[in-house]
């Protein structure tokens, strides 16, 4: 495994109307090739723009405090992804070595073109293929991801093909660029759990083929526990666990990872009752001081809570959890 | 049978589609359907997407048309036939059954006070003399559903997705009905906060006696809050059980390969799942025989050819399959 993305103290604030507004705050993580990493959390926690920063995609209203940095490693060196500007600069990390897939299929297709005229567009805009070489390829790939009758599907619109067959060519359209990163937000929320089976399915033999990286936001964290190698969980802009996907689902550390876990109905436990995490998240205008979940947080230590946003502390090499229970060790 | 509210029997729903000027199509969403919903449960209703739940739902509440069989109400109070309800009695109906939506967020209008959000259906109905009677009474189901006097003067934007589920819910509960279909109302909520929205709802249900048909694609929720569960395929009634029975042995082919597609949260128990191919074919061109038989491991011809019964046990255990006896023994495991 090698070094793929490097993310440091990213801190992403949105201008609004009602004032700066405060989406990720001091997030840093890393990810090598082949590795699937899980980004956890509630709405609003602020997993899909710090996806979209990956790809230095956030909307026109996005500032980036100075000290963010994103460093992708490509094969041509490390690329500063905050720093680059021209479409062209941006092509490297919009469809080259980063592609992207939604939850929401038709987000990834204009209706009035055929897939296949798209996926030959963006192969084109992405690297060397005449228009033949770049059809070819699109329509192994469509085969590829399970769609049957590809060279059919390739000549259809989106809405033409059920839920199921959408993401698969969605999936396609991405991977086909063969991208080093694969950044994936909710791909599998909108679906049935047979099709998200299916769909899980796929994207576990396509890490394992192509070896490439993959953000993989959910707040399902069944779908963590089949997908990923390590976890990440944010609340409120904060990353405030992450670790390997064993160790934070069974040993979780900050309260609210562990609220997460019990708040989930479990198969093999019915008699259990559900327990919910105390009161709601909070309005990003309405940033609680000091740890940002102080104010659900039901094993509150005191004051410190209150007042002190606590730093990373190092449960082992690749444990770290941001709550002031545990005993400060430097980070 | 012990006391029955609701009695679906050959319940159908067909909607008119396309078609040339002679030949009608009919889309079949919801065919022949025959359930007991006893009175003071937690019916869970589960499927895929498109298997007919949403629609079996509004048949209950009479808002979607029933082309075939019926549905029996009874309370105590009142008796009708869902299937030729008159004016007057749909009328009483309409408070008697509601519906609790799904989306928390379209649901509300953002225009509306939440005290006249939850008051409408008061008003609409006329089911209270004067305001003083319709702001007690709002007030009354607002505390149960755990939301402060100050939020009745706000609008809905300034709540959570939580909060506004809870709104929902009380404007469902104000006209103090005594069938309520809650169709995916969890889905769009937080794991954090659904817990709290469902444990309201099993309150709720204890304390005011309430019969619920609780629809969701999510069996693990469904689990943890229905008694009793009718899985739908295509529009047919596949299976029906008590819910534990149904978890710990269930023997329709479609009911496991949907337990077995839930993603476990054992990190090394990937893959074991029994994987099925294919998606739930389009309801105007169906399968012949058992509507299954496209996406079934099991399926033998004769499937092909002839549409299973839904075999009742005795034990409230019930199953539409050829084969389920021959597949639930040991050897067959
Ligand atoms: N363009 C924008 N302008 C203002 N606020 C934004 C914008 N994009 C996202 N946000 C805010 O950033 C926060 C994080 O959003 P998001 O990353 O979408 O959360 P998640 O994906 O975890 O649900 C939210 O509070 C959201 O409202
Ligand atoms: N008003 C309608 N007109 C035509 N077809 C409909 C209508 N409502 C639902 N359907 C169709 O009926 C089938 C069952 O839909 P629905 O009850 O919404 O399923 P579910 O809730 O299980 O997803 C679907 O194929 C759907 O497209
Ligand atoms: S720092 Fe304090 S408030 Fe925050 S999670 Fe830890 S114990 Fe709870
Ligand atoms: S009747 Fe046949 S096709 Fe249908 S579920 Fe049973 S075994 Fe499968
Ligand atoms: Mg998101
Ligand atoms: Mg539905």
């Amino acid at each position: 495994m090698t070094a793929l993305i490097d993310v440091e103290n990213l801190t992403l604030k949105f201008r609004t109307d009602e004032g700066l507004i405060t989406a990720v705050d001091n997030v840093s993580f890393s990810l090598g090739t082949g590795e699937v990493m899980g980004l956890v959390g509630e709405s609003g926690s602020g997993k899909s723009v710090t996806a979209k920063a990956l790809m230095h995609l956030n909307a026109k209203n996005a500032v980036y405090t100075p000290e963010s940095k994103i460093t992708l490693h490509t094969e041509s060196g490390p690329v500063d992804v905050l720093s680059l500007k021209t479409p062209r600069e941006l092509n490297i990390v919009r469809g080259g070595a980063v592609s992207m897939i939604f939850q929401e299929p038709m987000a990834s297709f204009a209706p009035a073109i055929s897939i296949g005229k798209q996926m030959v567009e963006q192969l084109q805009l992405h690297g060397d293929y005449t228009k033949e070489q770049a059809k070819r390829w699109s329509i192994e790939m469509l085969d590829r991801v399970g769609i049957s009758d590809a060279p059919k599907r390739f000549e259809q619109y989106a809405f033409e093909l059920s839920g199921g067959m959408r993401q698969r060519a969605m999936i396609a359209m991405a991977l086909s660029t063969q991208p080093k990163l694969l950044i994936a937000d909710e791909p599998t929320t909108a679906l049935d759990v047979t099709i998200q089976a299916q769909v899980i399915d796929l994207m576990k033999d396509l890490v394992e083929e192509f070896q490439m990286g993959i953000v993989f936001i959910t707040h399902d964290l069944g779908v963590v526990a089949q997908t990923a190698d390590k976890v990440n969980v944010m609340y409120l802009g904060r990353m405030i666990e992450e670790g390997p996907v064993r160790e934070v689902i069974r040993n979780p550390k900050h309260p609210y990872t562990q609220g997460l876990l019990a708040a989930l109905p479990k198969l093999d436990d019915l008699d259990s009752p559900l327990t919910p995490v105390p009161g709601d998240i909070p309005s990003p205008l309405e940033r609680p001081s000091g740890c940002v979940f102080h104010t659900r947080c039901s094993k509150i230590v005191g004051d410190i809570c209150k007042a002190a946003d606590p730093k990373d502390r190092v449960i082992d090499e690749t444990h770290k959890v941001a709550c002031h229970i545990y005993d400060e060790v430097p980070a | 049978m012990s006391d029955v509210l609701i009695r679906a029997k050959g319940l159908s729903v067909g909607f008119p589609i396309g078609g040339g000027l002679f030949k009608k199509q009919v889309l079949k969403a919801v065919d022949n359907v025959s359930l007991d919903i006893e009175k003071g449960s937690f019916f869970g209703l589960v499927g895929e997407s498109g298997s007919g739940k949403t629609t079996l739902g509004r048949a209950l509440l009479k808002a979607a048309p029933i082309t075939a069989g019926g549905a029996h109400y009874s309370d105590g109070e009142v008796d009708y036939d869902l299937e030729n309800i008159t004016k007057d009695q749909l009328k009483d109906y309409r408070k008697r059954a509601q519906l609790i939506f799904q989306d928390p967020y379209a649901a509300l209008s953002p225009r509306m006070t939440v005290r006249d959000i939850i008051a409408e259906p008061l008003e609409v109905m006329k089911l209270t003399k004067n305001r003083q009677e319709t702001d007690a009474r709002v007030r009354e189901i607002a505390a149960k559903c755990r939301l402060n006097l100050e939020h009745l003067r706000r609008f809905p934007h300034a709540f959570s997705g939580g909060q506004r589920q809870r709104i929902s819910i009380a404007r469902a509960l104000v006209s103090a009905p005594k069938f309520i279909v809650a169709d995916e109302s969890v889905a769009a909520l937080d794991v954090s906060i659904q817990a709290d929205v469902l444990n309201l709802l099993k309150q709720i249900q204890s304390d005011m006696g309430l019969t619920f048909m609780f629809i969701s694609h999510d069996l693990s929720v469904v689990a943890h809050t229905c008694d009793h569960v009718a899985v739908m395929y295509l529009g047919r009634l596949v299976e029906t059980a008590p819910t534990r029975k149904l978890f710990a042995a269930p023997r329709h082919p479609y009911t496991k390969a949907l337990f077995s597609a839930i993603p476990s949260l054992d990190p090394d128990d990937r893959g074991s799942a029994q994987k099925l191919v294919g998606e739930i074919p389009s309801p105007t061109n169906q399968p012949s025989g058992c509507k299954f038989h496209t996406r079934c491991p099991f399926a033998i011809d004769h499937c092909k050819q002839v549409e299973p019964k839904l075999e009742t046990d005795g034990t409230g255990h019930d199953v539409a399959c050829h084969r389920w006896k021959e597949l639930m023994a040991p050897q067959a495991a």
